[in-house]
């Protein structure tokens, strides 16, 4: 079997990885440099705090296991000379500053509980002997032992450079222009300005950009690019231990809103910066440096770390999620051209979700047995059909 | 060639006498001219690193000397991270440099 893979993303790449490693014949085509969109400007979070229960969070409890594996399966596949994964499962702590945010939080917490996520009550006390240098306004917090992170662009390249060990081959600066199809109307195969590719399945991991990609390929697909700014802080002396959130977080991630919001999630990484986040916003592939993004998420996570008043700001970077109007991930078959696969719409949990979704696409593309159910991700969910009709 | 063509009472740009200061660091005292950088100082001086690096040790001092890489930061009266290269001295700074250890993952500690 010959699978195309579009995009070298970290979904790409995990996707590359665990068909190659099954013995298909991967190639992968990118249209700009390898890890150069989404994967190179975000976080790295491996979460499931932030999740409610339902499919996604099967999905990042599935992605909780699967990368402490698959972490210490690259660093023992590339070795000490390829740089680290910083792979890293330092927990995640929730806190709200309100009493009616600490209801909420508690009563959020317990729900995740029944869905399997280790989600652990700690009062005032407890948060600030978590993170000394909490606010003293904190009312509840909720640790979260299940949240990881990873270096997104070193994960990236190292499942890349894992599928090539594999034998899949790579091709950069190689944009895929249109389909090429059998008389029946199957897809076999991707068109490029340098000639075309055949494969016996197409797998669009093309993130935010997988619309266009899709469209290019014959099928409309609803995938908006939704914006997301991070502040980097020069390296300073180790005072933020776990990732930790504003409880408003939740509700900025499953939000459809449009406009600015933000909300504060702070961790530090392994080089000893501090990232200071977040924020969404839909303005199409607008990338132009908005201050007042900027000023908004400084101002909130003083709220939480006081401390940072003094921080310095090295730079700021600001990236696209791929974002679906059902907010739930897309893996599977393209019902309307046999040939296609979509693992897309990961909006801004892509990088932690990027190992169980390819997971699940290996077990779609070769028959083998799911993870999980694969119907909540499948292109004709329930949820879906709304949208995918709209244009058609 | 003169180092001063233009006659200094007839200089539209009226420049000042310039005026000595001096920034302490590492135990020494280095003279330059008020309106010179931090980082002018030391490098004149031939003091070319002034920070460490977490990972390797290494030295480090002036890379970009604009202001954008963040590579020269140092402590300046026990306010750190101010850039060495956009700092103009005032006269009687202390100046450490700045090493921070990186941060220990959780499972390590």
């Amino acid at each position: 079997m010959r699978a195309i893979v579009v995009g070298a993303g970290i979904v790409g790449a995990a996707c590359a990885r665990s068909l190659a490693r099954a013995g298909v014949d991967v190639l992968v085509l990118e249209r700009g440099a390898a890890v150069g969109g989404t994967s190179a400007a975000c976080e790295g979070n491996l979460l499931v705090s932030d999740k409610t229960p339902g499919p996604e969070l099967d999905l990042s409890l599935l992605a909780a296991d699967r990368w402490a594996t698959v972490a210490a399966e690259l660093h023992e596949e590339l070795g000490a000379a390829f740089p680290s994964v910083e792979y890293e499962r330092k927990g995640g702590l929730v806190v709200s500053t309100t009493a009616d945010g600490a209801d909420a939080l508690r009563a959020f917490a317990a729900t995740q509980r029944t869905a399997g996520v280790d989600a652990q009550d700690v009062d005032t006390a407890g948060a600030l002997a978590l993170e000394p240098y909490l606010t003293r306004d904190v009312t509840a917090g909720v640790l979260y032992p299940q949240d990881a992170q990873v270096q997104p662009v070193t994960a990236a390249e190292a499942l890349l450079a894992s599928a090539r060990h594999a034998g899949a081959i790579v091709l950069t600066e190689t944009e895929v222009v249109g389909a090429v199809r059998s008389t029946d109307g199957r897809l076999i195969g991707v068109s490029t300005p340098a000639g075309d590719h055949g494969g016996d399945v197409v797998v669009n991991a093309a993130g935010p950009w997988a619309g266009d990609v899709a469209r290019r390929l014959g099928v409309h697909l609803p995938v908006l690019p939704r914006r997301g700014m991070v502040l980097v802080t020069t390296r300073m002396p180790h005072r933020v231990l776990h990732k930790v959130y504003d409880a408003d977080y939740v509700g900025a991630t499953q939000s459809a809103d449009a406009d600015l919001q933000t909300s504060t999630v702070v961790e530090s990484t392994a080089a000893g910066t501090v990232l200071i986040g977040s924020s969404r916003q839909r303005v199409g592939f607008d990338d132009r440096l908005d201050v007042e993004v900027v000023r908004e998420i400084a101002a909130k996570s003083l709220r939480i770390f006081p401390f940072l008043t003094s921080a310095s700001v090295l730079r700021t970077y600001g990236g696209f999620r791929p974002y679906m109007p059902d907010h739930l991930p897309l893996v599977g078959a393209d019902p309307r051209l046999p040939g296609l696969f979509h693992v897309t719409g990961h909006e801004g949990a892509g990088i932690g979700l990027s190992v169980p979704s390819a997971d699940l696409l290996h077990a779609l593309v070769t028959g083998s047995a799911a993870p999980l159910d694969p119907a909540a991700f499948a292109v004709d969910r329930p949820t879906l059909a709304p949208y995918l009709e709209e244009a058609s | 060639m003169t180092p001063r063509p233009v006659d200094p009472a007839r200089d539209p740009a009226e420049p000042a006498l310039a005026t000595t200061v001096t920034i302490e660091f590492e135990g020494r005292r280095y003279e330059g001219v008020r309106g010179q950088t931090v980082a002018g100082i030391l490098l004149s001086h031939d003091v070319l690193d002034w920070r460490t690096t977490s990972v390797s040790g290494a030295g480090r001092g002036l890379f970009c000397g604009i202001g954008v890489c963040f590579d020269c930061v140092v402590s300046v009266d026990g306010v750190r991270d101010v850039r060495a290269c956009q700092r103009r001295a005032r006269g009687g700074e202390l100046v450490e440099r700045q090493h921070d250890r990186l941060p220990q993952p959780r499972e390590e500690r």
